[in-house]
């Protein structure tokens, strides 16, 4: 399935039953060099909209919300130790987390890639 | 030239070419080691006489090695802490224009009165009956901190803003449970200081964030959405931190006490309107003081700072001991709820002792020296130095929220650098090659890129000329394409650009002793 974009700059993309998040690549541009990631215990269970990740960078700290309502089924611990990932793969290998959603349904409602590159032109 | 005994007098002519030299010293500017990393083990500095031979009765706890203090004699120890205070840039050697910090001038009468020794060698424990000085000026300055706020009670310990900030929100916290509600949620502006979130998510309460207009304000409607029953307190700014007054301010208090909440006012920006305001004739319930800010007590490099909390008539019983009285028998210090009075209900013990001393002597030689009208006028000169200040750049640079007036702070965006290549951080580092310390940058978060400049009322018309027309130069260098320039800069500073990335991603947390260099040629 293709990925979707919240207007918070969260992509995910459902594979499997399996959703994976991050955050996009504008958003790690206007963060600047990432220098940490706040991860969730895994078991966590989101409601949409939740804080699921805090994301530092030299510039700003920021939270990072749960697209979809759904439980953290695995983190991406690789960025405990090279936060920079998400600066050099924000949509690949600098994902932040896996989620089992609570409807899947939910992801579908979400932006696809030309109505969050259309919302972008609008910032 | 030469003069009459033959000494050429001019200098050759500049190289630009960098100099390594042999001591790493870079002309009288020495590359001065921490302290540890100087010494020898067989010298001191002091002369002390052989203790008496007695006994031992540590035991197997005597201490074994050297301790490893660093051997060095008086003047040794005297050049160091002094080529390390030559290294400070301080608000006594420039312009400091830090934004929302408020680096003004600390007069030289407040260091002279906090000197004095009925003030300056007193201690916190000593019998009430042999401070009664110090502790009547406790009280007169909370006398003259009421007056400026017009509000009804003074909780003046608290050591910094905050701490302040704590004090104020757990006074509102009292006095909701007091009346048995139990609010969860805290509303804060997107523009507040970050630590107004991080002061009502320690205190237990939920944040939900108050957008601003596009004129860089909070309007009265963005509020009243968001109130509820569930909303303890609104945080506000006011003048906020992109430098402008909070015109709706009174709607917006209105608002909040009409749903059963309070306000908390940050009073980090009162400076801008001492004299001319009152925050109580604004409807704010609480606020903090920034002692070192707005009435001009050292700041900078750890404090020590100040920030008394004012309180409303609404929440004065639940002001927090410690604090002083003055009765017809002398000065008090009121520590217990039951010395604090029967209509009081103080919601905790706020410090152990009196508060920061030396900066109260300092901030109530400033209000006596300047005033009222000194005060008033303070604080009309901050804003009339910031409103110059951006008169001066607005051609050259972008204004975030239009050309209107400003208050005490100057906020631009980076938007006059696009497609220059040069970045808000390039400008900041480019600004210490030309001897001035940068503005505040990426604050607030609201502004892209943002630069917030505040010169407070300290600077004179020739000294903000100078900055004005240097940061013109920058400006206009960096859109002549001298990028490069940017992004190498500082180049003239004692360091380079620092790594902040490498800093942040893999901190050196621990001082390592370095090994002798006889042990390391090994």
């Amino acid at each position: 399935m293709a990925t979707r974009y919240t207007r918070e700059h969260e992509w995910i993309r459902l594979e499997g039953g399996v959703a994976t998040m991050g955050i996009t690549p504008y958003a790690q541009e206007q963060l600047g060099d990432i220098v940490f990631v706040d991860l969730p215990e895994v078991g966590k269970k989101l409601a949409k909209g939740d804080e699921a990740a805090v994301v530092e960078s030299v510039k700003a700290a920021s939270e990072v919300y749960a697209p979809i309502a759904g439980e953290v089924i695995e983190v991406n611990s690789a960025l405990t130790d090279s936060p920079g990932m998400v600066n050099e793969s924000a949509d690949g290998a600098g994902w932040f987390l896996k989620l089992k959603p609570a409807n899947p349904g939910e992801v579908e409602a979400l932006m696809d890639e030309a109505a969050y590159q259309a919302y972008l032109e609008t910032i | 030239m030469l003069n009459s005994e033959g000494r050429p007098t001019a200098p050759a002519a500049a190289s630009a070419v960098e100099e390594k030299t042999f001591t790493g010293n870079r002309g009288l500017q020495i590359e001065e080691p921490l302290i540890f990393e100087t010494g020898r083990e067989d010298v001191t500095g002091v002369d002390l006489p052989e203790p008496p031979k007695a006994p031992s009765r540590l035991g197997s706890h005597a201490r074994k090695a050297a301790i490893g203090l660093p051997g060095l004699t008086e003047p040794e120890a005297m050049r160091h802490y002094v080529r390390l205070s030559q290294k400070n840039y301080a608000i006594d050697s420039g312009l400091y224009p830090l934004g929302s910090c408020t680096m003004k001038h600390n007069p030289r009468l407040n260091e002279k009165m906090a000197r004095l020794p009925g003030f300056a060698d007193i201690h916190p424990l000593q019998p009430l009956s042999t401070v009664q000085g110090a502790i009547e000026l406790i009280a007169e300055l909370g006398r003259w901190l009421l007056a400026s706020t017009g509000m009804a009670s003074v909780a003046v310990s608290p050591k910094a803003g905050a701490h302040g900030e704590a004090c104020g929100m757990m006074a509102i916290k009292a006095a909701l449970e007091a009346r048995g509600d139990k609010r969860k949620t805290v509303l804060v502006p997107e523009s507040a200081h970050g630590t107004n979130p991080a002061t009502a998510a320690l205190i237990g309460y939920s944040v939900v964030d108050v957008p601003a207009g596009p004129d860089g304000r909070v309007h009265p409607d963005a509020v009243k959405e968001r109130l509820s029953g569930d909303v303890a307190a609104i945080m506000l700014t006011n003048p906020n931190t992109c430098g402008l007054f909070e015109r709706d301010v009174t709607a917006i208090a209105d608002a909040v006490h009409a749903a059963g909440a309070y306000f908390y006012a940050d009073g980090a920006n009162f400076n801008a309107i001492v004299g001319k305001v009152r925050p109580g004739d604004l409807g704010v319930d609480a606020m903090h003081i920034n002692l070192h800010k707005t009435f001009s007590t050292p700041h900078g490099g750890g404090g020590p700072g100040a920030g008394p909390v004012v309180f409303s008539e609404r929440l004065a019983r639940h002001a927090p001991v410690p604090f002083v009285r003055l009765t017809a028998d002398g000065a008090e210090f009121v520590e217990t709820r039951r010395q604090a009075g029967k209509t009081a209900e103080p919601f905790g013990r706020i410090t152990a002792f009196h508060g920061q001393m030396g900066m109260f002597v300092r901030a109530l030689s400033y209000m006596l020296s300047h005033g009222a009208d000194g005060m008033r006028q303070a604080s009309e000169d901050a804003v009339l130095n910031a409103n110059y200040i951006k008169a001066g750049l607005a051609d050259l640079m972008s204004l975030p929220y239009g050309d209107g007036p400003c208050m005490h702070e100057a906020l631009f965006d980076d938007r006059f650098l696009e497609g220059t290549g040069v970045t808000t951080l390039d400008f900041a580092k480019a600004m210490i090659d030309e001897g001035y310390h940068p503005m505040t940058m990426y604050f607030p978060l609201v502004v892209h890129g943002a630069m917030l400049i505040e010169p407070t009322e300290s600077e004179s018309k020739a000294s903000i000329d100078l900055f004005v027309a240097t940061l013109r130069d920058l400006v206009m260098r960096a859109k002549r394409g001298e990028v490069e320039r940017f992004r190498q800069a500082p180049m003239l500073a004692p360091r380079r650009r620092l790594d902040e990335t490498r800093a942040a991603r893999s901190p050196k947390l621990k001082w390592e002793k370095p090994q002798p260099w006889s042990e390391a040629a090994e």
